[in-house]
C-alpha cells in the first residue's frame, strides 16, 4: 500500500498543484477582465449611441446595436455647429504650446544639467515647485493681468499659460535623460570647434528626441483636454477651443442623445488614434515623473 | 571646454524666457493672491483695502466649510482607493499574460477631457433613460436613486467618475514601479517558502514604498484643488451639496464677481496644500530615502 502512494502521489500533487494555480489565475485574469470592462463599457456606450436616433437610445436595450447606424449624426454636428472651427482652433493652439513648451523646457534643462553654474540647483527647485501650485490659486490675478494687457480673449493668453504650467512636468520628464548623457558627447563637439548652439540643436536635440516625443505627447493631451483656463480667458464663440466648445454646443442638443455622443466622440478621437499609435510613449511619459523619482 | 559650458550668457539664453514665464504666469499671481484676499474689489473698479476682512470672513463661512468639507472627502476617497489600485496592479505585475494590454485599456479614461467624461457620466446618471438606471430598473428596482440631484448622493456619484478617471494612471505608475523590483528578491523568497500573498506584503510593497508615497501625496494635493467634473457635472449643486473649494472660488470670482474674496479662498486653497504637503511628507519620510518628484 505505502509503495503504491507513493508511486501515485507525485503525479497526482502536480495535477492538483497544477489545477489549483490555472484556477487561481483564472479568478484574477476575471478580476482584471472586469475592471477592463469598467473602464471601457461607458465608450462602448456612448459610440453606440452616437449612432442611434433617440426612438433607439430611449427604446432599445442599452449595448444594443442601432439597427440602422445614423453616421448622420457626425456629418450633421460637425456642419451644422462650429465643430470644426472648435477642433481648428484646438489643433492651434495645442500645437503652439507643445512646441514652446517643449523647447523651453530643453533649453532649460540643458543649462541646469549640462553647464557649469552656481545657482542651477535653486532654479530647477523653483520649476519643480510648480508641479504642485493649484491653477486655481492663480487664476484671479491671470484673469487681470490678461485684461490689463489686452490678451483677454486672445489665444495667446491660453497658450502662454499651458506653456508656463506644463514646463515643470516637461522638465522633470526631460532631466533624467539629460542627466545619462555622456559628457563626451559635449567635449566632441567643443573639439570639433562647435558653438554651443550648434551643440544643443544639432547634437543634443536629436539625441534627445525619444525622451522629447514623449514630453511632447503627454503636452498634446493635457492641453487638449485642458478645461478652466479656456472657459476663463476666451469669451468669443470663434475662439474656443474643443473642450469648451462642446460644452456649450451640447447645451443646444440637450434632448437629441444621437448628436451629443457623435459631438463627444468627435472630441475625444484624436487622442485616442494618438494612443493607439503612441501608447508606449504616453505610459512612459505618465509614469517616469513618479517612478524614477 | 569649461569656458563654454559656462558661459554666462548662453545660461542666462536658454533660461531666462522659461524662468520669466513661469514667474509671471505662475509666482507673480500666487503672491497677488494673498494681496488681492486684502481688498474689497470686484473685478472692475478699484480696490479698497480692508485688511483680514475677507479672510475673517472665511472663518464663519458655512458654505465654504462645506466646500472645504467637500474636498476633505474626496481626498480620503481617492487615498482609499490607493489600495485598490495597488491589488489590481499587484496582480498585473505577477506572470500575467497580456498585462501589457491591460494596462493600457485602464489608462483610457485619463486621456480624456474632462468635459468629455462629464457630459458621458451625465447621460450614464440620466434619471430616465441612462445605463445606470435602466439597468437598475431591468433587476427590478423601482425607484432608482436620482444621482445628480439628490443631495445625499451626488457627491459620491460625482466621486464614482472622477476614480474611473484616474484609477489607470495609478496602476501604471504602481506597475512600473513592481516591474522595477529586482527579480532575485522575489525569487530567493519563493524559495525560502513565502507564498504569493506574503511575497506581495513583505516584500514588494516595502520595497515600492517611496513611490506610494508620491501617489499619496499626488491624490490628496489632486483632490483638494479638483474642479472639472463637479464644475460641469452639477456646478456644486443642488444646493451646494457637490461644493468643493475651487468650484466655490470660481463662482465667487466669476460668478458673483467678488474677487476680493474669491482670492481670499484661492490663497488659503495654495497655503493649505503647501501645509499639506509638508506634513505628509514628513509623515511618511524616513532617513534612508530622499524621494524627490
Amino acid at each position: 500500500m505505502a509503495s503504491n502512494t507513493a508511486a501515485a502521489s507525485p503525479a497526482e500533487e502536480v495535477k492538483t498543484g497544477f489545477l489549483r494555480m490555472s484556477i487561481s489565475k483564472l479568478i484574477l485574469y476575471i478580476i482584471l477582465g472586469i475592471v477592463a470592462v469598467v473602464q471601457i463599457l461607458p465608450l462602448i456606450w456612448l459610440f453606440l449611441f452616437s449612432l442611434k436616433d433617440n426612438q433607439e437610445v430611449f427604446n432599445l436595450p442599452p449595448l444594443a446595436l442601432p439597427s440602422d447606424p445614423q453616421w448622420g449624426n457626425y456629418a450633421r454636428v460637425w456642419t451644422e455647429g462650429n465643430i470644426g472651427l472648435y477642433f481648428f482652433n484646438s489643433v492651434i493652439v495645442t500645437g503652439t504650446s507643445v512646441i514652446l513648451t517643449v523647447l523651453l523646457a530643453s533649453l532649460v534643462t540643458f543649462a541646469i544639467t549640462r553647464m557649469n553654474w552656481k545657482l542651477n540647483k535653486l532654479v530647477l527647485g523653483l520649476f519643480m515647485v510648480g508641479l504642485m501650485i493649484p491653477v486655481h490659486s492663480t487664476l484671479i490675478p491671470l484673469f487681470s493681468f490678461f485684461s490689463s494687457v489686452g490678451l483677454m480673449d486672445h489665444h495667446l493668453s491660453i497658450i502662454l499659460t499651458y506653456t508656463a504650467f506644463n514646463l515643470p512636468l516637461t522638465m522633470m520628464i526631460l532631466l533624467g535623460f539629460y542627466y545619462t548623457l555622456p559628457r563626451e558627447l559635449e567635449e566632441a563637439a567643443v573639439m570639433d570647434g562647435c558653438s554651443i548652439h550648434r551643440m544643443f540643436f544639432r547634437i543634443i536635440l536629436p539625441i534627445t528626441a525619444p525622451v522629447v516625443a514623449t514630453t511632447a505627447i503627454i503636452n498634446m493631451i493635457y492641453n487638449w483636454n485642458e478645461f478652466v483656463f479656456v472657459n476663463t480667458f476666451i469669451s468669443s464663440d470663434s475662439l474656443k477651443t474643443l473642450t469648451v466648445g462642446i460644452q456649450n454646443f451640447i447645451g443646444q442638443y440637450s434632448t437629441d442623445w444621437g448628436a451629443i455622443g457623435a459631438t463627444l466622440v468627435i472630441s475625444m478621437l484624436p487622442i485616442l488614434l494618438a494612443f493607439l499609435i503612441l501608447s508606449n510613449r504616453i505610459v512612459e511619459g505618465m509614469t517616469s515623473g513618479s517612478v524614477k523619482g | 571646454m569649461n569656458q563654454i559650458m559656462s558661459d554666462k550668457r548662453v545660461i542666462a539664453l536658454y533660461t531666462l524666457p522659461a524662468l520669466l514665464l513661469i514667474s509671471v504666469l505662475i509666482y507673480v499671481p500666487l503672491v497677488l493672491t494673498g494681496y488681492y484676499g486684502l481688498m474689497d474689489w470686484d473685478g472692475i473698479g478699484s480696490m479698497t483695502f480692508i485688511g483680514l476682512e475677507n479672510y475673517a470672513a472665511l472663518i464663519t463661512d458655512g458654505m465654504f466649510w462645506s466646500s472645504a468639507y467637500h474636498s476633505l472627502l474626496l481626498a480620503l476617497f481617492s487615498v482609499g482607493s490607493l489600495v485598490l489600485y495597488l491589488a489590481v496592479s499587484v496582480v498585473l505585475a505577477g506572470n500575467i499574460k497580456g498585462a501589457d494590454l491591460f494596462r493600457k485599456i485602464f489608462l483610457i479614461p485619463m486621456l480624456l477631457s474632462s468635459v468629455a467624461i462629464a457630459q458621458l457620466w451625465m447621460r450614464i446618471y440620466h434619471p430616465t433613460n441612462g445605463v445606470m438606471n435602466r439597468f437598475l430598473a431591468s433587476i427590478g428596482i423601482e425607484n432608482p436613486p436620482l444621482w445628480l440631484s439628490d443631495t445625499s448622493i451626488v457627491l459620491f456619484a460625482i466621486f464614482i467618475p472622477i476614480i474611473w478617471q484616474y484609477a489607470g494612471f495609478y496602476i501604471i505608475i504602481y506597475y512600473a514601479a513592481l516591474k522595477n523590483i529586482p527579480k532575485e528578491l522575489v525569487e530567493a523568497a519563493r524559495i525560502d517558502g513565502a507564498s504569493p500573498l506574503q511575497i506581495a506584503y513583505k516584500i514588494k510593497l516595502p520595497l515600492i514604498s517611496g513611490v506610494i508615497k508620491v501617489t499619496i501625496v499626488l491624490a490628496v494635493i489632486g483632490s483638494l484643488k479638483y474642479f472639472d467634473l463637479i464644475y460641469v457635472m452639477t456646478d456644486g449643486g443642488p444646493n451646494g451639496a457637490s461644493e468643493v473649494m475651487a468650484s466655490y472660488m470660481y463662482k465667487l470670482a466669476f460668478r458673483t464677481n467678488d474677487f476680493g474674496y474669491g482670492s481670499a479662498v484661492g490663497f488659503f486653497l495654495l497655503v493649505l496644500i503647501l501645509i499639506v504637503t509638508y506634513l505628509i511628507r514628513k509623515a511618511t519620510t524616513s532617513k534612508d530615502d530622499s524621494i524627490q518628484y
